[in-house]
C-alpha cells in the first residue's frame, strides 16, 4: 500500500484521508469493480493506523454504497460505483464550502454570493468563446 | 475465553502524596489502548500494577483473564513488559540478552529477532553499555516483540527518541497487530503516537481517569466552533460546550458532546459560525486537563 498516505499536516480526521484515498484508487481505475480490497486489520498494519479507525472508514464506504463487506468474506469495490463523478462533485462542495465562508466573513448575503458567481461563471464562458 | 486483555474494576492505590483514585479500564483483545496524562498523573502507577509490581489497596485486576497481582507469576509468560529503566546488563552483548530469553521463553521467534535486528539497525555483537538511548530502548522492545507475548505493556515506549527511531516503533508495534489475539497497552504523553496507532484512549490527570472511550468516538465528541457574535448579543451556556472565549465580536467555543444541531443553535442566537472544526488529540487533552482541573476547583 506504498500509495497511502495518511498526512499530519491534513487538518481532517484519519478515517476520512482513508476514505478519500480509496475513492480515488476506485476513481482512477485501480481498484476495480468487485475486486477485493485489502482486509481492515491488513491496511491498518500497512498505513500505521490503529484498527478502529480503518474500520470506521469502510464502515462510512459501506454506507455510501462505494463498498461491499460479506462477513467473513472480506469487502470489496461495489458494483456500479460511478466515482469519477462522486468525487468531482465533492471536490465542487467543498469549493463552494469555502467560498460560502469567506462570503460569510465579508458581510454577503446568499443573494449577492450568487449575484457573485453568476458572474464568474458569464466571464468564465466569455473567455472560451473565439 | 476473557473477551479482555487487561480489565482494572475500582482500583485504588494511596501514597503520602499521590492517590490512584478508584480507576475502571478494559482493553478488549486484539486492541491498542493508549493511555495519556501528565507526567505524575498515575500512568506507571496503573502499569506497575497491572503488572504486579506495585499491589492496590482496592478493586480488582485481571490481565489476561489472570487475577493480579496474585497470579502474576503465570501471566508474566504471556506478557512482553518495557519501561524507562531497562534491565539490560551493560557488560554483556544483544546477543547475550536474546539467547537469555530464548532459553526462558518457549515461544521465541528466532526469524522475528533476526528480522526486528536488521529492521532496527542493531548489531547483536555490540555490548549494551556502547548503545544510545534509541538503541537500548529498541533493543528493549525487540527482546519483547520475538517472544511473541499476547500482551506488549510499555511505559513511555517513544519517550526521548528521534523522529526515525519513533516511527520504527510505530511501525512495529502496528504489525505486532496483524495477530488479532495480540492487545497493546502504552503510556504516552505523545498524544500523537496515541492518535495515530490506539483504539482506545484513556486520560488520567491527578490520578484520576478523566475519560476513556474508543478513539474514534471520542476525537468525534471534540468540536472547536468559530462564532461572531454580533454587538449586544450574549451567548447562552449551550449543552456539550465546556468552555468559550470571546473577544469583540469572536468567540470560540468547546464542545466535547458535539451533536449536529449545535451550529444551529449558536445561529438561533443570533450568533453567526463560522467554522466548525475537528480537534487533535493534543487541543483536547490540553482542553480535558483544563476542564476537569475547574471542576474540581469550583
Amino acid at each position: 500500500m506504498d500509495g497511502f498516505l495518511i498526512s499530519q499536516a491534513d487538518k481532517r480526521p484519519m478515517y476520512l484521508q482513508i476514505m478519500e484515498q480509496i475513492k480515488q484508487r476506485i476513481a482512477v481505475g485501480d481498484w476495480a469493480e468487485g475486486q477485493q480490497i485489502p482486509s481492515i486489520r491488513q491496511l491498518s498494519v500497512d498505513l500505521q493506523v490503529s484498527v478502529i479507525t480503518v474500520k470506521r472508514a469502510y464502515l462510512e464506504l459501506e454506507r455510501e454504497g462505494v463498498i461491499v463487506t460479506r462477513h467473513g468474506k472480506g469487502s470489496q469495490v461495489a458494483e456500479g460505483v460511478d466515482l469519477g463523478i462522486q468525487l468531482r462533485e465533492a471536490e465542487l462542495d467543498q469549493h463552494l464550502e469555502q467560498a460560502a465562508k469567506l462570503g460569510a466573513m465579508l458581510g454577503m448575503t446568499s443573494r449577492d454570493l450568487e449575484k457573485r458567481l453568476r458572474s464568474v461563471v458569464e466571464k468564465s464562458v466569455e473567455k472560451e468563446l473565439p | 475465553m476473557n473477551d479482555f486483555a487487561v480489565q482494572f474494576q475500582g482500583v485504588s492505590k494511596r501514597y503520602k502524596y499521590f492517590t490512584l483514585d478508584n480507576i475502571d479500564l478494559q482493553l478488549p483483545v486484539g486492541q491498542v489502548m493508549g493511555l495519556i496524562g501528565q507526567n505524575g498523573a498515575g500512568k506507571s502507577t496503573t502499569i506497575r500494577i497491572l503488572m504486579g509490581l506495585v499491589h492496590q489497596d482496592e478493586g480488582q485486576v485481571q490481565v489476561l483473564g489472570r487475577h493480579m497481582p496474585e497470579e502474576q507469576i503465570a501471566a508474566k509468560w504471556d506478557i512482553g513488559f518495557t519501561s524507562e529503566d531497562l534491565r539490560l546488563y551493560d557488560a554483556m552483548t544483544l546477543e547475550w540478552h536474546m539467547g537469555f530469553i530464548r532459553s526462558i521463553y518457549s515461544t521465541w521467534d528466532a526469524e522475528y529477532a533476526k528480522l526486528l535486528l536488521k529492521r532496527f539497525g542493531l548489531v547483536a555483537e555490540q555490548k549494551m553499555k556502547g548503545l544510545s538511548h534509541g538503541q537500548r530502548v529498541k533493543a528493549a522492545l525487540l527482546l519483547v516483540l520475538a517472544r511473541r507475548p499476547r500482551l506488549l505493556v510499555l511505559d513511555e515506549p517513544t519517550t526521548g527518541l528521534d523522529p526515525v527511531a519513533r516511527h520504527e516503533i510505530l511501525r512495529e508495534l502496528t504489525g505486532a497487530m496483524a495477530d488479532e489475539e495480540c492487545s497493546i497497552l502504552f503510556s504516552s504523553h505523545n498524544t500523537q503516537d496515541v492518535e495515530q496507532i490506539s483504539d482506545q484512549i484513556a486520560f488520567l490527570d491527578r490520578g484520576r481517569l478523566i475519560d476513556s472511550s474508543d478513539k474514534e468516538t471520542y476525537l468525534d465528541r471534540w468540536r472547536r466552533l468559530r462564532l461572531e457574535v454580533p454587538a449586544g448579543i450574549g451567548l447562552p451556556a449551550l449543552r456539550g460546550v465546556i468552555a468559550v472565549k470571546q473577544e469583540g465580536r469572536i468567540a470560540i467555543a468547546t464542545a466535547n458532546a458535539f451533536e449536529a444541531d449545535l451550529p444551529n443553535a449558536y445561529e438561533r442566537t443570533g450568533a453567526r459560525v463560522q467554522r466548525v472544526e475537528n480537534m487533535t488529540l493534543e487541543e483536547i487533552f490540553v482542553a480535558n486537563v483544563e476542564h476537569s482541573r475547574e471542576d474540581v476547583n469550583v
